[in-house]
């Protein structure tokens, strides 16, 4: 790939590394210019795809394409429904499906052979690293479940209002008596701590995993013919196991986000 | 793996997302299958209404061609009957008829047969006075007769 000496940590790290791009000082003023553009691309072209079939929708005889968007509409849909209670169709089912559609996008782009992907992007667009998993960068498991953070916190003001919030803060989950403020309090900042954290991490972690794993196996190409041929059979059946982990993080993201948007709606 | 502007980048282009998913894709869609949800329900409905009406309706046709039976055999019975009637009458009419024409043939025979009779006795009566006076004029004697007539004349 590169023109330094070709060893595994040379392999892993440049499959791994991202196309950095500083705009200031420190390293928070960086930009992952790979992550950014593969899931914004990714976006256009999921919801492109969504907006175009819907522009045609009709209310009679669907037709084979329109059909499979209702079924995975229907699919956000019914989780949505089982979780929240309230008018789901004006903000939750949509968040849902957008984060369902979107995660499963980014999770996809690791069934893209890693070494082929690598090769393109340096010898057709030029690109000498590029990283193609935007779900195994941090920085978009973080925004996304920030993001989420932050719409669980502004429901819970918009529905108990602002006092009915911090009300709630101190007050629950033991009771209301002045004693246990502190410890309703420490419990809730731990709940509110955890939930951005094990709702990111869990994705990026099976994320980066599985691009460990296909990297790994990659590296028996370098024992020989043997080996090749070994290390894309076993490349082959993680492939066919990714399929369900992409596919399983994308609905548990998605179904984490409903619940904690649900919570958010209820009072304790 | 360090925490940088990509995130605040990548929460911007979620928030776009969402609100392109939230205002273009699932109202259009939603009002889609809600529309045909109640399209595929009046269907129905209207499917189980016709069903009853068909089972209406065959038991209507069913009572009305029993009623059709009964009323042609009732019918065929009646006219029947009237045939029967009619038949009696005309018999009753032409033995009366046969009757009179009996009365009235045997009147008239009475009356020819008196006629024939009487005319009977006239020409007996004519033959017997004509034979009479065949038998009178061969019997007859003008000199007798005239002596007869002449002592007559004289007693007068």
């Amino acid at each position: 790939m590169s023109t330094e000496a070709l060893t595994p940590t040379t392999y892993i790290n440049h499959h791994l590394s991202f196309f950095a791009k500083p705009l200031g000082d420190g390293s928070f003023w960086t930009l992952h210019v790979d992550s950014l553009v593969t899931a914004v691309l990714l976006g256009i072209v999921g919801f492109g795809f969504l907006w175009w079939v819907v522009r045609g929708a009709t209310s009679g005889v669907p037709t084979k394409r329109q059909a499979f968007v209702e079924l995975a509409i229907e699919f956000v849909d019914d989780q949505a429904k089982g979780i929240f209670h309230g008018d789901r169709h004006k903000f939750v089912a949509p968040l849902a499906l957008t984060v369902f559609v979107w995660v499963l996008l980014m999770n996809a782009m690791d069934f893209l052979p890693v070494d082929i992907m690598s090769w393109v992007y340096k010898n057709v667009l030029g690109l000498n690293s590029w990283h193609s998993v935007p779900t195994a960068d941090i920085n978009t498991t973080f925004a996304l479940a920030l993001a989420v953070w932050f719409l669980m916190i502004f429901f819970s003001i918009k529905v108990k209002g602002l006092g009915g919030w911090i009300h709630e803060l101190f007050c629950t989950p033991f009771g209301s008596n002045p004693l246990l403020w502190i410890f309703n309090l420490m419990f809730n900042l731990v709940e509110y701590v955890s939930k951005p954290l094990s709702h990111s991490l869990r994705l990026y972690g099976n994320m980066y995993a599985g691009e460990i794993i296909f990297l790994l196996l990659g590296m028996w190409a370098a024992t020989g013919i043997v080996g090749t041929i070994f290390g894309a059979i076993l490349g082959a059946g993680w492939a066919i196991f990714h399929i369900l982990i992409v596919a399983l993080q994308a609905f548990i993201f998605m179904m984490l986000t409903i619940v904690y948007i649900s919570m958010a709606h209820e009072s304790h | 793996m360090n925490i940088n502007l990509t995130m605040i980048s990548q929460g911007i282009a979620f928030a776009i997302f969402i609100w392109f998913t939230a205002s273009f894709i699932w109202p259009p869609l939603l009002t889609a299958i809600t529309e045909r949800q109640k399209k595929i329900e009046e269907g129905l409905a209207a499917a189980e209404r016709s069903k009853k009406d068909l089972e209406l309706a065959q038991t209507r046709s069913t009572d009305t061609l029993r009623e059709a039976r009964e009323k042609a055999t009732e019918m065929i019975g009646g006219s029947e009957r009237q045939a029967a009637h009619l038949l009696e009458e005309a018999r009753a009419e032409a033995a009366q008829i046969i009757n009179q024409a009996r009365v009235a043939a045997e009147g008239e025979a009475a009356v020819a047969a008196q006629r024939a009779k009487e005319n009977l006795r006239d020409q007996v009566a004519l033959l017997a006075v004509a034979g009479a006076e065949k038998i009178l004029r061969r019997e007859v004697n003008a000199q007798v007769h005239a002596e007869l007539l002449a002592s007559l004349k004289s007693e007068l």
